[in-house]
């Protein structure tokens, strides 16, 4: 293994140990809400899959995400499935809600590749709506207590949950680090880098970027699924543009194309918006003005900025 | 053999090759030399599937590759280094050629070979693209397209804006990659260049060949490609 390969394990695997270790010490607070902050990493982990890595950016994510909690959610609510199989169902509804969007969107790019997305969330989001009766239309549902029980776990345990947040997101996260030393994830970055030229170089670019597109959508479903299982709520709010937008933030703040760049800035931003707001009712406004700040002294992300200054080889 | 019969191409409504014909054989390097707009580069965009085909047919080993969608003629065997070089410039050299390494799924001998033409570039492996040279940068696209381990290398003004010892640095991989056996077609203005490297020269004007020469022949008297590029 390679010098920078060993150094990038033991950093990653020191941050999940950090986070395995502060399981036992947090308050019940934070302890809340990092396990929150896990969940929420992972699905921004998926997006930076095909925006850090691929430079696809889309603003429809949050259709994936909602695919992934809707396809877990209605399993329970409709089909009577127990948590596993209702995982497993909001996984496929991920896979299979991201495999027509990639296989009809990407026949644009660019700008056009950003609107079309859009509207396929918009979509979504007004289909939750429409199908009210299925749904619970905009006041979603709560999945009680008794139904969270997953191989004998209490998941609405606040221990349970956080431990479960935390095996998502180190599988989310040791998934990428794998990626992106494998030739797939190399010949991503190629595509990100140079579209035709990887094409004349014999890729075929558009299975790639469908690649991409999948599993991207599959691993956002999978934090969408989680989400919902583990906080006990499936909501309209979360297909809402508003979801579309938040990855897109916390991949550009903690780092576009770095595997904990996503961690890095759903933590930054939470904890900011979390702290502004205890302090003034203009809270967004804060938050605006740091956001302007990072973003113009850092404009390659806070991990990007760490590559830059200090670690060459942070993957 | 790379064979282009009777193909005409362009971009929408504007036909830019007409009726073009010419073969490329192992081990030589044919230099396609005209003005500006005469149809060069479009000719191995044509090769490459990047500009579609209004009629003929390109064939390369007698396999159609002109029947191939674009991403899978690299796979039959053309390396093409475009004229600006065009590299993964965020991608340290090493994975630049791992990238062209990995398409065709060639072995690493092919890697070595392609640094032996260019042993600067052993140096630099872990150093960005983008802050290459400008010969480094193309000394790093020509070896990339060389680890497709080509049949064919296609290379468009492959010493534009270089200074005179790496110019010299180029030709002399390009020679050593048509003695390995490689079919060169060449896209050149400089007449030196043409004149030091090709074996035959395909006088291109209005999207067709006029005549194809032997390159000894001007050598002796370069005075009709002078007056062909309109020196």
């Amino acid at each position: 293994m390679s010098g920078g390969g060993a150094r990038s394990l033991a950093l990653h695997g020191g941050v999940l140990a950090l986070l395995l270790a502060l399981h036992f010490v947090l308050p019940a607070y934070h302890h809340g809400n990092l396990a929150r902050i896990m969940v929420l990493a992972s699905y921004a982990i998926g997006y930076n899959i095909l925006f850090g890595y691929t430079g696809l950016l889309s603003l429809g994510h949050a259709l994936f995400f909602a695919a992934g909690m809707y396809g877990m959610g209605l399993a329970m609510r409709h089909a009577g499935l127990g948590p596993g199989p209702a995982l497993a169902a909001g996984l496929a509804a991920g896979l299979a809600v991201s495999a027509a969007m990639g296989l009809l969107a990407l026949r644009t790019a660019g700008v056009a590749f950003m609107i079309v997305t859009l509207m396929f969330a918009q979509a979504g989001y007004l289909a939750l709506l429409y199908f009210g009766a299925w749904t619970r239309g905009d006041e979603g549902f709560v999945i009680q207590q008794a139904e969270r029980i997953l191989w004998g776990i209490d998941l609405s345990d606040p221990g349970n949950r956080y431990l479960a947040a935390l095996a998502l997101f180190a599988l989310c996260l040791l998934a990428t680090l794998w990626l992106v030393e494998r030739p797939f994830g190399k010949v991503l970055v190629a595509i990100r880098e140079n579209e035709e030229r990887a094409r004349m170089l014999g890729y075929n670019v558009f299975a790639y970027k469908l690649g991409a597109v999948i599993l991207s959508g599959t691993v956002s479903a999978a934090a969408g699924a989680a989400y919902g299982l583990l906080f006990g709520y499936v909501g309209a709010t979360f297909a809402s543009v508003q979801y579309s937008i938040f990855p897109l933030l916390w991949v550009l703040l903690g780092g576009a194309g770095t595997v904990l760049g996503p961690l890095i800035g759903t933590l930054f931003m939470f904890y900011l918006i979390d702290l502004s707001s205890g302090v003034t009712s203009a809270y967004m406004l804060v938050a605006g003005v740091v956001l302007v700040l990072v973003t113009l002294f850092a404009p390659q992300g806070l991990a990007g900025l760490l590559r830059a200054r200090l670690w060459r080889w942070l993957p | 053999m790379l064979r282009l019969e009777g193909i005409g191409a362009g971009y929408g409504a504007a036909q830019v090759l007409r009726d073009l014909t010419l073969k490329v054989r192992p081990g030589e390097i044919l230099c396609l030399a005209g003005r500006n707009g005469a149809g060069k580069t479009t000719t191995m965009k044509a090769i490459m599937g990047l500009v579609p085909l209004s009629a003929g047919r390109i064939t390369l080993d007698g396999v159609a590759i002109s029947e191939l969608p674009a991403h899978r003629v690299p796979k039959a065997g053309i390396g093409y280094v475009p004229q600006g070089r065009r590299l993964f410039g965020e991608l340290t050299v090493a994975q630049n050629l791992e990238i062209g390494l990995m398409a065709r799924g060639s072995p690493l001998a092919v890697l070595d070979a392609a640094l032996d033409l260019f042993p600067r570039l052993r140096e630099r492996m872990g150093q960005r693209a983008q802050t290459l040279s400008g010969g480094e940068q193309q000394m790093l696209a020509m070896a990339r397209a060389l680890c497709l381990d080509p049949a064919v290398l296609l290379l468009d003004e492959p010493t534009e804006g270089l200074q005179p010892t790496m110019i010299e640095a180029i030709r002399a991989a390009i020679r050593e990659t048509r003695a390995r056996g490689a079919a060169i077609l060449l896209v050149e203005q400089r007449i030196d260049a043409v004149l030091s490297l090709a074996d035959r020269i395909a006088l291109i004007e209005n999207g067709r060949v006029l005549d194809t020469l032997e390159a000894e022949a001007l050598r002796r008297d370069h005075r009709r490609l002078e007056r062909h590029l309109g020196v």
